[in-house]
């Protein structure tokens, strides 16, 4: 039988700023329906990682895959066009630690707007697909109300269906929940909970260890820019091999 | 005949000038905003010979009077061999002159724009000028909306330097009247009472617009 094509290959990445290497040499494979949780110390360089597999943060070597074709560079080692890049971007959503709605539109705007004006979706379909989604985060109520008007909680359920709207091919999440008030943070894991149960193939940087252990098949702990363990979240708590590992597992658990 | 029924008398002439006013006021309104609006991302674009380029013009106008700029325009040009009528020297100085302004206003704003929400465009599958439109833009209006209704009043009132190179304006038909009648107050009232209007609505529209921002959290710079 030939070997699946990850949904996401990274390979060999790394990435520096002002001369200090943030992520060395960093490889990883994502298949499709898997949830992946990247944990690790701040200054870690996880979030780093997960802005190189976007191009956000344009990778000082390395690649990235999506579904088996190149991101970032074509076949022959050329920069891709802005264009070319933006469409690949398409392809895979990402949600931020600081949810980074539009403020001058509304909900429904915010989750329609990119199908409508890069996908080229028409209105009506965009606006019924954008409700069905309002309504699985819970916001259908929410749908004419200003960002500015919402919850840390809700703005970020917001930015998840935004990002699903554009239908991706698997889901970045960078620090979803760090901003967020405790009591909010459930109604935000619950969300992305029911969205692993779904299907989607999603990759996860975060502190919050509750969806890490839950939700996770498999976990990635970072340290100093490099992959230092990986394993299931059965493996990662109950017996880390690295101190550094233990360290942080003994840590985050008290 | 008293002097306001002089000024009544002469009224066609305040009236064209008025239109004249107007008009030039609207186009080079419209233009200033939409080549500063242009502007906007060449000024902060990755070549720095293009954000050299821009920064001298847009610095060069902001430290130049406006009617030195018309003078040269229109009666420096000629001498390499470009004569412009008044009036499209007018319109071409008030539209090159107030883009600087509006170019410069709208790239300080983009400066104080939080990263992530070019970032989260980006990670949509916007970029360039789409992004820039759809995104970038709207904010930034809706963020400086006091300021731009500043700059579209300096534009108004620099309207009434061009008489000078004999466009027949709204200032150009007071002065006229006044020449004619020797009546030294009374068209220079209404003339005033006229820019004034004009202000009042645009200070109105500004007002909508800061409204609608602070309805979505925005404006506050």
């Amino acid at each position: 039988m030939p070997e699946e094509v990850p949904v996401l290959q990274v390979d060999g990445i790394s990435k520096s700023f002002d001369g200090v290497e943030v992520v060395s040499n960093v490889s990883l494979k994502i298949y499709s329906g898997e949830t992946i949780s990247i944990l690790g110390p701040s200054g870690s360089g996880k979030s780093t990682l997960l802005r190189c597999i976007n191009w956000l943060e344009k990778p000082d070597r390395g690649d990235v895959y999506l579904a088996g074709k190149r991101v970032g560079r074509k076949e022959d080692d050329q920069l891709m066009s802005d264009h070319e890049l933006a469409s690949v971007r398409t392809q895979m959503g990402m949600v931020f630690q600081s949810f980074n709605l539009w403020p001058h539109f509304t909900v429904l705007q915010n989750v329609i707007e990119a199908p409508v004006h890069v996908l080229g979706v028409s209105k009506d379909d965009a606006v019924v697909r954008g409700e069905h989604l309002l309504e699985k985060v819970g916001l259908e109520a929410k749908r004419d109300a200003y960002p500015y008007s919402l919850s840390g909680g809700q703005k970020q359920r917001v930015a998840i269906a935004r990002a699903l709207a554009m239908s991706p091919t698997v889901m970045l999440f960078d620090e979803p929940t760090s901003a967020l008030d405790p009591e909010l943070v459930g109604s935000v894991l619950q969300v992305m909970h029911d969205l692993r149960d779904s299907g989607m193939t999603m990759v996860v940087v975060s502190h919050e260890m509750r969806f890490a252990r839950e939700a996770a098949d498999r976990i990635v702990f970072m340290s100093d820019g490099i992959i230092l363990e990986e394993g299931t979240p059965e493996e990662i708590f109950k017996a880390p091999k690295h101190r550094r590992t233990q360290e942080f597992v003994a840590e985050i658990s008290r | 005949m008293t002097d306001w029924e002089i000024v009544l008398k002469e009224w066609p002439r305040l009236a064209s000038g008025f239109g004249t006013t107007l008009l030039l006021f609207g186009i080079s309104a419209v233009g200033a905003f939409l080549l500063g609006a242009l502007m906007v991302g060449p000024l902060r674009s990755r070549s720095k010979i293009v954000r050299i380029a821009l920064r001298s013009y847009v610095d060069g106008m902001r430290m130049l009077p406006f009617l030195i700029f018309v003078y040269l325009l229109f009666y420096g040009l000629p001498t390499f061999g470009v004569k412009l009528d008044a009036w499209t020297a007018g319109l071409l100085g008030l539209t090159v002159y107030h883009c600087a302004y509006v170019a410069e206003i709208l790239r300080g704003a983009w400066d104080q724009l939080p990263v992530g929400q070019t970032e989260s465009a980006q990670a949509h599958g916007y970029h360039g000028l789409r992004l820039i439109r759809r995104i970038v833009l709207p904010q930034l209006i809706l963020n400086t909306a006091p300021v731009l209704g500043n700059q579209l009043i300096y534009i108004l009132k620099d309207t009434s330097f061009l008489m000078i190179i004999t466009v027949q304006d709204l200032t150009y038909a007071a002065s006229s009247i006044q020449s004619m009648y020797f009546v030294p107050l009374e068209p220079f009232l209404i003339a005033m009472a006229l820019y004034w209007a004009i202000s009042l609505l645009i200070e109105g529209f500004v007002r909508v617009v800061h409204g609608t921002a602070k309805e979505r959290g925005l404006g506050h710079a």
